[in-house]
């Protein structure tokens, strides 16, 4: 193939094809680089930074960077997990994540992460924050007590079921999810059977009636760490 | 040579954390083996009696009373340990956190649908504890060495950790020994 070129990601030589996104070359060769907003049914939009890896000295998204000739990748250096580690951290603290009684819990990307990373307690001082729950809908909830801003509902609404449920509104801390602008949930033309329904990856868009139902030691992240199934591809 | 000390509390918990440590079954005959007991729910002894290795703490702090014992603990014992989530981030407790003090206050002993209180009094008895404007983690409120999250930490994650300190190993928990709930 004449498109096809050669990286290094931690000073492992890959195959890769031009087009590729950093993260979709990695994952075909096997090396798991940890995200949260991206998704592979998703364009990407590098706006969570948890998959920062240095390419030829510079920080970049691997989500969003496309791969080139020669490039060389730093991905698994002390600075980038530690970096990683802060932002889960700042997600922890900027929310109100109450694994405890959270039906994702178990299935949770955010958590997940957090295992992933052996984070025992956030280093920041929890914030808190006042938040909405939005329980208008027969059958979705929306609550953004546990909302981290990756808008993948906010595509998966407009890419994959063609429709504009969910926007984000306001700047900085103020930021949120909105709802067809200031609405509520129950006034939306979303379906449970959405491609939007399915894609949080924390508990904030939770399907009513289905909490819990898979028992604890037999949920995604209770004995594998997230990246397994991507680690797992060649190795 | 004396057996190191252990001392345990539970401030605003709910007594699970402990429950979870005596969830080490059997094992608890090898834990009083190589440590004793000083001040702790299991013993009832009511303040800590002398230097105490590991001190084990449950619950965050809702308080005043609980800012006292756990500064207790933090000056009598080389290590603090934090166990369950509410210690280490509020808990089901901290749920109060975004609702101001006053209107808790006021559904509790006021308004609730089914409180009879017809003077509106509310606890006001100078041996009951004021409670804080918050629920706080406890190492908000003290330096904590070790973390142990969890809703409640399991009996293994309490024994591999426990085991580790006093064996002079480093506190490292397996994957599944990690949980938060």
């Amino acid at each position: 193939m004449s498109d096809a070129i050669k990286i290094k990601i931690d000073g492992k030589e890959i195959e890769a094809r031009l087009g590729q996104t950093i993260m979709q070359a990695a994952d075909e060769a096997g090396i798991y680089i940890p995200r949260l907003c991206a998704h592979p049914d998703l364009k990407p939009i590098g706006s969570c930074r948890v998959c920062t890896v240095v390419v030829d000295g510079r920080a970049q998204a691997a989500c969003v960077k496309p791969v080139m000739e020669g490039m060389e990748i730093m991905n698994e250096t002390p600075e980038l997990l530690q970096h990683r580690r802060n932002i889960i951290d700042m997600m922890f603290v900027e929310g109100n994540h109450f694994c405890m009684f959270c039906e994702k819990s178990g299935n949770c990307e955010l958590q997940a992460l957090a295992y992933r990373f052996g984070i025992t307690a956030p280093q920041y001082p929890y914030q808190f924050p006042e938040k909405d729950v939005d329980a208008t809908h027969p059958d979705i909830m929306l609550d953004h007590n546990r909302c981290i801003m990756c808008a993948r509902c906010v595509r998966a609404s407009q890419e994959l079921d063609g429709k504009n449920v969910f926007q984000s509104i306001g700047r900085g801390f103020e930021r949120k999810i909105g709802v067809d602008g200031e609405r509520a949930l129950g006034d939306t033309d979303m379906a449970v059977t959405d491609k939007a329904a399915d894609i949080c990856p924390v508990g904030c868009i939770i399907k009513k009636r289905v909490g819990f139902e898979v028992p604890v030691g037999k949920r995604i992240y209770d004995k594998e760490p997230i990246g397994s199934d991507i680690e797992g591809v060649k190795s | 040579m004396s057996k190191p000390r252990v001392a345990s509390t539970s401030l605003a918990g709910c007594f699970g954390c402990h429950m979870s440590l005596l969830d080490i079954d059997d094992r608890i005959l090898q834990l009083i083996e190589l440590v004793d007991f000083d001040r702790s729910p299991i013993d009832d002894i009511k303040h800590i009696s002398q230097r105490c290795a590991i001190g084990l703490i449950e619950g965050g702090c809702c308080n005043e009373e609980n800012v006292h014992v756990l500064h207790e603990f933090r000056k009598n014992c080389d290590i603090l340990i934090s166990f369950g989530d509410c210690a280490t981030m509020g808990g089901i407790p901290a749920m109060r956190n975004n609702i101001p003090l006053e209107e808790c206050i006021n559904e509790a002993y006021r308004d609730g649908p089914t409180v009879y209180n017809p003077q509106g009094i509310t606890p006001q008895d100078p041996e009951i504890p004021l409670l804080l404007d918050k629920v706080y983690p406890a190492h908000e409120v003290v330096k904590i060495d070790y973390f142990l999250p969890g809703c409640p930490p399991s009996a293994d994650t309490l024994w591999a950790a426990l085991t580790a300190l006093l064996t002079n190993q480093p506190v490292e928990l397996p994957y599944e020994l990690l949980k938060y709930d």
